[in-house]
């Protein structure tokens, strides 16, 4: 492919990326008064969240197991009001353990 | 507090928020270099995707329809759809942004607003200045562009196992950011099964599981948060239950 449509691609697929995440944080210069809006936005990230983990996480591995059993370690860390990089790097550690214990080379 | 010692403080805490997402981010930079190489992409498109999209799901979707020469409306179209989700937590965002994001640093910093630094300025405590998103989008953005680098052009040196346990550390870290306030609040944990409920439902049920993964998501995570604002308002968002 030759470098001139390689650029226009990337250009175009950045554009619109970034203006996706440019015009509201640049637009909204005020605090929103609305108590329903402001309940809602105060809801959003662990509704975006909850809803980017599952069902995904139980795809991001080699096994099905190893990234269950990688949830059910981090869940029960994070109930426990561990740190961040406790509940990353013990998830990490699980689901490294579990696939030597399941075979997967 | 002074200006200089905000920054100070704020810049350095975000640099620290953002280690554990800079990590993440090399093993899913990695494979998104080795695909695009595979692909037959030459190394420096593939790091000029990442250092200019700084996203993943758009941009692995994206390098497809560039190899296969789609119509730039279906790239402006794919990427609409899968990227929405920013928008969202552009929003968000906009209500916690405190006096020292002027326009300008509005415009710079909304081009870090992925799903990662997102949660992690969402999960600071009252407002967030701009030397937090500085510090905060400083290490992802090189690990991101780096590790496309490096997966591009030593694709397949780093061992499957180590990639594999890697790949759920972003996952991971979502879980710590929102389940601890779930202890506390029940609200935010009806919002958090709620929304993860829906998100499997959309995922395995017949004719919605055709609906884009990102368009599915934005629409369990808005109906999700709606009912819990209806059922459960928030009287003072900055002094929340957090």
């Amino acid at each position: 492919m030759e470098t001139a449509n390689l650029l226009l691609y990337t250009g175009v697929m950045a554009l619109v990326t970034y203006l996706i995440r440019m015009l509201p944080l640049a637009l909204i210069r005020r605090k929103i008064a609305s108590p329903l809006i402001r309940s809602f936005l105060y809801y959003v990230p662990y509704a975006v969240l909850a809803a980017m983990i599952l069902p995904d996480i139980l795809y991001a591995t080699r096994s099905f197991w190893s990234a269950a059993a990688a949830l059910a370690v981090g869940a029960g860390l994070a109930l426990r009001g561990q740190k961040l990089i406790v509940v990353a790097i013990f998830a990490c550690l699980t689901v490294f353990v579990a696939e030597l214990l399941l075979g997967i080379v | 507090m002074n200006q200089r010692l905000t920054f100070h403080k704020d810049f350095f805490q975000g640099l620290q928020d953002g280690i554990p997402v800079g990590l993440g981010y090399l093993s899913v930079s990695f494979s998104f270099g080795v695909m695009a190489v595979n692909m037959g992409l030459p190394v420096w498109s593939a790091v000029l995707v990442s250092l200019s999209n700084l996203t993943s799901a758009g941009q692995f979707a994206g390098i497809g329809l560039m190899v296969a020469g789609a119509p730039l409306v279906e790239m402006v179209l794919t990427q609409l759809v899968i990227n929405i989700r920013y928008s969202l937590m552009s929003m968000s965002l906009s209500q916690k942004a405190d006096g020292t994001m002027t326009a300008l640093h509005r415009f710079l910093t909304a081009f870090m607003i992925t799903d990662e630094i997102f949660a992690l300025a969402s999960q600071k405590e009252g407002q967030v200045s701009r030397y937090y998103m500085y510090g905060v989008g400083l290490i992802p953005v090189v690990s991101w562009t780096l590790g496309t680098l490096l997966g591009a052009v030593a694709g397949g040196l780093m061992p499957e196992a180590l990639r594999s346990a890697l790949n759920v550390a972003l996952y991971a870290m979502f879980i710590a950011i929102i389940l601890p306030t779930a202890r506390h609040s029940r609200p935010v944990l009806l919002v958090i099964l709620l929304a993860g409920g829906a998100s499997c439902f959309m995922r395995y049920a017949p004719v919605v599981s055709r609906l884009s993964a990102g368009f599915a998501m934005i629409l369990c995570a808005v109906a999700a948060a709606f009912v819990a604002a209806l059922r459960y308002p928030v009287e003072e968002v900055e002094h929340g239950d957090r």
